[in-house]
């Protein structure tokens, strides 16, 4: 069984990463592997789905932090849903909701995109 | 941690019918990220016999995969790789538990690894030093002692709810 999986989607202009699982110093280059990738493709509009993930430590939140400069830079943004509250804790631990935006679902956080693109 | 008024003799036998009962557990292990996973499962387990309710067991899960990932990341730069392995030292008390986590790699100088004010932090978007900061304030205490070569130790202690 894999510890911890990444899959991607894209939907129109925005791109969807749903992570699965764990998220430790291990499997973090995994996840900023597939964030790399999108950045590769030029897509900056970025939704991670945390709805499958059990666990996450500081290594998880350093991919968060490392890419979200680059991202923001080229007028993209990285939006996190679904966050069960064990995971979301961690987060919240560390002050991330001041600076990402968290969303219930996935729906959400994509229409935000469209929002902002509107403006 | 003494409680005042309680006559010496009270408390040296208290003391030590509670170190009677105490559980003492040992993993030793390879440096290897790749053993996160046996690090957490192995505090989790022990915290879990000892009645600690999910939300503490998640804590301190994460505070042993904090100081453990330290040391696999920074212990042990450029030594021979067969000296590379760790020891997690567990003690179950009756009213708290124990864990250090053990390397004999370069050290450190917890003194020069402030708290980070996380707001002005987290703006600079740096990554990497959260996992001192998290340590902190999932454990009870943290306690460092440092011997670079021989033995660099961090004391995490988490005390049951009442």
């Amino acid at each position: 069984m894999d510890k911890f999986e990444v899959f991607r989607r894209d939907a129109e202009e925005v791109s969807i990463l749903n992570i699965q699982g764990f998220l430790d110093a291990h499997t973090a280059p995994d996840f900023e592997h597939e964030l790399q990738n999108l950045l590769k493709d030029s897509r900056f509009k970025i939704v991670v789905n945390l709805d499958g993930l059990q666990y996450i430590s500081s290594a998880g939140l350093g991919v968060f932090m490392g890419v979200i400069e680059d991202i923001r830079s080229n007028s993209g943004d990285l939006k996190i849903c679904c966050a069960g509250n064990k995971v979301f804790k961690v987060f919240d631990l560390l002050g991330f909701p001041s600076l990402y935006e968290f969303y219930a679902s996935e729906d959400q956080a994509i229409d935000k995109f469209k929002v902002d693109a509107e403006k | 941690m003494l409680k005042n008024k309680v006559p010496m003799e009270r408390q040296v036998k208290e003391m030590t019918e509670k170190n009677k009962k105490a559980k003492k557990y040992h993993l030793k292990l390879p440096i290897d990220t790749a053993n996160l996973e046996m690090i957490r499962e192995f505090v989790a387990k022990i915290a879990q016999n000892m009645g600690f309710k999910d939300e503490d067991i998640g804590r301190i899960e994460l505070a042993v995969d904090e100081a453990s990932t330290n040391v696999i990341k920074h212990a042990y730069k450029g030594d021979d790789r067969n000296k590379r392995f760790m020891s997690i030292d567990v003690v179950a008390h009756n009213d708290r538990l124990e864990i250090d986590v053990i390397d004999q790699g370069q050290g450190f100088d917890p003194e020069k690894i402030k708290s980070p004010e996380m707001d002005a932090y987290l703006k600079k978007m740096k990554r990497g030093g959260l996992g001192l900061y998290l340590i902190r304030t999932l454990m009870d205490e943290v306690d460092y002692r440092i011997k670079p070569g021989i033995r660099n130790q961090v004391k995490m202690v988490k005390y049951m709810a009442e």
